[in-house]
Parts: C-alpha cells; sequence; structure tokens
C-alpha cells in the first residue's frame, strides 16, 4: 500500500440485537484515497461506514466491540468529544437530505454552530464550498431560495458543499450516487477523483463499474464479514478469494 | 351483450354512483349545517346587526339584550390557556418520545394516549370539579394573592388542555417520526450536537406538523362543553383574569336550549351562538393551513 494509513479498524464486531451485522471486521483505510467498500445489499457495508463516525449510537439495541484508529484515537473508546470527533467526517448519505432552510444557510450552518457567525465571514467561504462542489454558477443569483427547490443532483451537490464546509480531513460517502441520473453522478465521481488529493475518501457502492472507475483500494464484504481487501489494480486483476472472484464476474445473487 | 356482462355493468355503476353520493352527503353536510344555523338565527339578525351583537357585553334575555361578546372572549381565554398548557407538553413529550426514549417507551405509551383520547369527556369534567377546582381554590389562586370558588377560566383551561394533550400528541408523535433519520444523522455529522438537531432542524422540518397539530387542538379545545361547562362558572361576565369565572360559548348553548326558549328571541340568539362557534373553528382551520403553506413555500 502506498502513502499512510488513515483510518485503523481492528476486530470489529456488532450486534443490532440478537443480528451479528459485523464479524470481526479488520481493515486499514489509506490516507488521500478513494477507499471503495463493495458488496452485496445487507452486508453490513453502511453500518460499517456509520461506525466510524458513531452514527450507530443512535440505533437502539446496539453492541458494538473492537477499536477504530483515527489517528492516535480510538473512536469507539475515545474520551473526546463525540461531536468534534464527527465534524472531522463529512458524511454523504444515499439520497440528498438538504437541511430544512435556503441554499446559502445549508452550506453555513456547520460554520455556524461552531461559531463563526459574521456574514462577513460566510460569504466567501460559502462560495467557495460551492465552487469546490460544482455548484456555484447554478445557484448564485438563488442563494435564498429553499435548497428543496434544487434539482436532486444539484441537491446532492449542495450536500457535498456542506460537508466540506466543516472541514473535514474524511469523506464518508454512503452510495452517494444511487439516486442520480449517469450525468449527475459522474460529476460526483469526477469531484471525488479531484478532492482525493486533500482528504480521506470512503465509499460505499454495490456498483463494481463504479468501484472499477475511481476506487484507489478496495474492500469487499459479504455478510457482514470482510472477505478481501486490497490496492484496486491487484483487487481486480489478481483476485485470490473465490468468492471475491464470483462477484466480479457478476456470478452472485 | 348477455345478462351476465350487463349485471356487471350495473353493478358496476351502481357502486360507483353510491360513492358519489356518500362523498356529496359529507361534504355538503358542513355546508348545511352552516346555513340552517343561520336560516335559525336570521330572526335575531332582522332586529339587530351581527356586529353589534358580537361585540355588546349587554346580555339581558328579557329586555331582548343578546350580547355575546362575554361568552366569546370566555370561550377564547380557555381555549388559549389550554393550548398554552397542553402545547410545550405535547411538544416536548413527543420530541422525547421519538428522538431520545428508547423504541419499548413509545410502545407503551401509545395505548397510553389512546385510553386518554378515549375517556369520555363527562368524567375528566368529574376529575375537574373533584380535583381541579379545588386545587385551583387552595393552592394556584393563593399564588396570586386571590380569593376563588376554584370554578375559573382556570380550571377550564388545565381540564381542556388534559383533554386535548392525547389529540395534539398523537399528531406529534407521527409528525416527527415522518422526518428521516438521516437528517438527523447529516447534521450530527456538521458537529451538531442533538440538542442543536433538535432545535435547528427537526423542529423547523416540523413546523408546519406542529401549527397543524396546534391547530386542530385548537378547534377541538373551543368547541368542548360539557367538561368545561362543569368547572368554568358560568358567570355571564367578561373575565379579566384566568383566576375569574367565564361563560364559554358551547356552555351558554347546553345550558339553556330548551329551557329558556319561552322568551322571544332566546333560541335565536342561541343558534348564533352556535353559528358564531362554528365560524371561529373555521377560521382557526384557515389559519393554520395559510402558515403552514407559507412555511412549506420557505422551505
Amino acid at each position: 500500500m502506498s502513502g499512510n494509513s488513515k483510518i485503523i479498524i481492528k476486530d470489529v464486531n456488532l450486534h443490532f440485537g440478537k443480528q451479528h451485522v459485523l464479524k470481526n471486521v479488520t481493515a486499514t483505510i489509506p490516507e488521500k484515497q478513494i477507499t471503495v467498500i463493495l458488496g452485496p445489499s445487507g452486508c453490513g457495508k453502511t453500518t460499517l461506514l456509520k461506525t466510524m463516525n458513531r452514527l450507530t449510537d443512535l440505533y437502539p439495541n446496539v453492541k458494538i466491540k473492537g477499536s477504530i484508529y483515527i489517528g492516535d484515537d480510538d473512536v469507539l473508546n475515545t474520551k473526546k468529544d463525540i461531536t468534534e470527533i464527527r465534524r472531522h467526517m463529512g458524511l454523504l448519505s444515499q439520497r440528498p437530505y438538504p437541511l430544512p432552510m435556503n441554499i446559502f444557510n445549508n452550506v453555513a450552518y456547520g460554520l455556524r454552530i461552531s461559531g463563526r457567525k459574521s456574514k462577513k465571514y460566510l460569504k466567501p467561504r460559502v462560495q467557495h464550498y460551492l465552487q469546490m462542489a460544482n455548484l456555484w454558477e447554478e445557484v448564485k443569483d438563488r442563494l435564498t431560495d429553499p435548497a428543496s427547490s434544487l434539482s436532486i443532483g444539484q441537491q446532492q451537490r449542495l450536500c457535498l458543499a456542506r460537508g466540506l464546509s466543516v472541514d473535514p480531513d474524511i469523506i464518508l460517502a454512503d452510495e452517494p450516487t444511487s439516486a442520480l441520473d449517469p450525468l449527475s453522478s459522474e460529476v460526483i465521481e469526477n469531484k471525488f477523483i479531484e478532492l482525493k488529493s486533500q482528504y480521506t475518501i470512503v465509499m460505499v457502492t454495490h456498483s463494481l463499474q463504479q468501484a472499477r472507475r475511481i476506487a484507489d483500494y478496495v474492500i469487499f464484504m459479504y455478510l457482514g464479514e470482510i472477505i478481501e481487501q486490497g490496492p484496486a489494480d491487484e483487487f481486480f486483476n489478481n483476485t485470490k478469494q473465490e468468492l471475491t472472484k464470483k462477484y466480479i464476474k457478476g456470478l452472485f445473487n | 351483450m348477455d345478462v351476465f356482462h350487463l349485471r356487471r355493468l350495473l353493478r358496476n355503476k351502481f357502486h360507483t354512483i353510491w360513492m358519489v353520493v356518500a362523498l356529496v352527503f359529507s361534504m355538503t353536510l358542513p355546508v348545511l349545517l352552516a346555513i340552517g344555523l343561520y336560516y335559525k338565527s336570521s330572526g335575531l339578525l332582522m332586529e339587530q346587526s351581527l356586529l353589534s351583537i358580537i361585540f355588546s357585553k349587554d346580555w339581558r334575555p328579557l329586555s331582548g339584550h343578546f350580547g355575546l361578546f362575554p361568552f366569546i372572549i370566555s370561550s377564547l381565554w380557555v381555549t388559549v390557556l389550554a393550548l398554552i398548557i397542553a402545547g410545550p407538553i405535547c411538544l416536548f413529550s413527543a420530541i422525547h418520545l421519538t428522538q431520545y426514549a428508547k423504541s419499548y417507551v413509545l410502545k407503551v405509551m401509545h395505548p397510553i394516549i389512546d385510553i386518554l383520547a378515549g375517556i369520555p369527556s363527562v368524567i375528566f369534567g368529574v376529575w375537574g370539579v373533584v380535583v381541579i377546582v379545588p386545587f385551583v381554590s387552595q393552592h394556584i389562586a393563593p399564588l396570586f394573592g386571590k380569593q376563588t370558588s376554584g370554578y375559573t377560566i382556570m380550571s377550564g383551561g388545565i381540564v381542556l388542555a388534559v383533554m386535548i394533550i392525547p389529540f395534539i400528541l398523537n399528531i406529534l408523535i407521527e409528525v416527527f417520526k415522518s422526518i428521516p433519520e438521516e437528517l438527523t444523522e447529516v447534521t450530527l455529522s456538521l458537529g451538531a450536537t442533538r440538542w442543536m438537531v433538535v432545535k435547528h432542524i427537526l423542529m423547523r422540518k416540523a413546523f408546519p406538523g406542529i401549527v397543524s397539530a396546534f391547530g386542530l387542538g385548537l378547534s377541538r379545545a373551543f368547541g368542548e362543553t360539557i367538561a368545561v361547562l362543569m368547572v368554568v362558572g358560568n358567570v355571564t361576565q367578561i373575565p379579566r383574569g384566568a383566576l375569574q369565572p367565564g361563560y364559554p360559548l358551547p356552555a351558554l348553548i347546553a345550558n339553556n336550549y330548551g329551557e329558556m326558549l319561552s322568551i322571544p328571541m332566546y333560541d335565536s340568539a342561541l343558534m348564533l351562538a352556535a353559528f358564531i362557534l362554528l365560524i371561529i373553528v373555521i377560521i382557526f382551520n384557515f389559519i393554520s393551513r395559510m402558515v403552514i403553506h407559507r412555511m412549506i413555500k420557505i422551505m
């Protein structure tokens, strides 16, 4: 693996009630690359993603064991403030969920709640992040319109700008293009490739083609276990596990 | 066409027709009700103008003075007081139940709320007389340095509040449940605390629902009769505070219809009171709808 590792997942076991969702998951996610978590629906990909910033705290009857190191800190057993840890990880969800406010405030919200409230400070930053998400040109004349008036592809880019605004160093994306048309998907994918020089990106997907297009590192999961992981080249061209081979060939149900 | 097909066709036609009839019936009923009430009250309206009746506080039926102002104001007092008490309780209960509490708490609460909603209002009235009226007289009034029998606007407001809580709470729970959990997740990911999510995002998102829940509670409270009548004192006056007795519109109608009808124009005045009651409830509904509509537009 080239470069440093950003997130180290060690022996994570997660139970929803009696259901064993993540089984001894151990993985290393490289810094400033795109890591794709691949696998069929219901294999625990999304849960693994949400364990990284402890959104799993929201669910009832969850038991987690193991460690997830980000830097020196074990997120699962940290003594630090969890809201602060979450702020360093932008989240892009399956469908865009804009906040119930106007376009400007959607991007400004994260900055405001961390205490930076002056219009003078916010204005150039909102513009900057909207530009980063390739949305500025489309919305610069309608910043006070409700975010819900945007198309779904625009909304997803707005959510990206919102996530970037709090200056995270990790982007967690949960099938961010599954609700989008091919064109909007391409915009997001290209954006990710552009952004990986600055951010560590972890993306969940069930689309093999998407993984082939943008992954630097691939983690393949099946029924809560990691079957195989490695740099994308090696993963696709020199597959080791039978199960992975079958999945890549599309012989899977 | 053979008989079989003809019968099928006729049956199909018949069922479509009675659905339309049922629909027309349920749609025109409120209109007919309003027209009927207006017609019945027209006797009085021919002699005096509507505005002068609404804004006159002179209630002396024997000499033909039917000022409804004290009753309208009493109604508004109890209703608004009930909403002031019930509103925050319902809002915070709903937020707690849907956002913080373990899921079994909601499972336990749902039947409790339904039972509360199903209790006949006369029982609330008796409870008010036995518990709330003495409580207001002995504990609440002394706090403000007042003396009262306890049969006051305050007692009416408290009893009403308890009665409308299940209705408002039920709607609010549904409203907060309908907000996707992902919205909470993305907001937390921006570094927000749970309370920030509730205050900035969920309350905003739920606002139209909150308005309609409160609007419905308001309408119910405004028309509630027997429980209020039993505790509110029924003194014809414009109450100058929550610790004075009042005489709401529904109580006026229920107490007097059928008894005082030998007095000329009395029945006409009561019908007018009912008509005004209906109109005010419609206005409440209309306002809450407008607020919701505007809110949805800017979100």
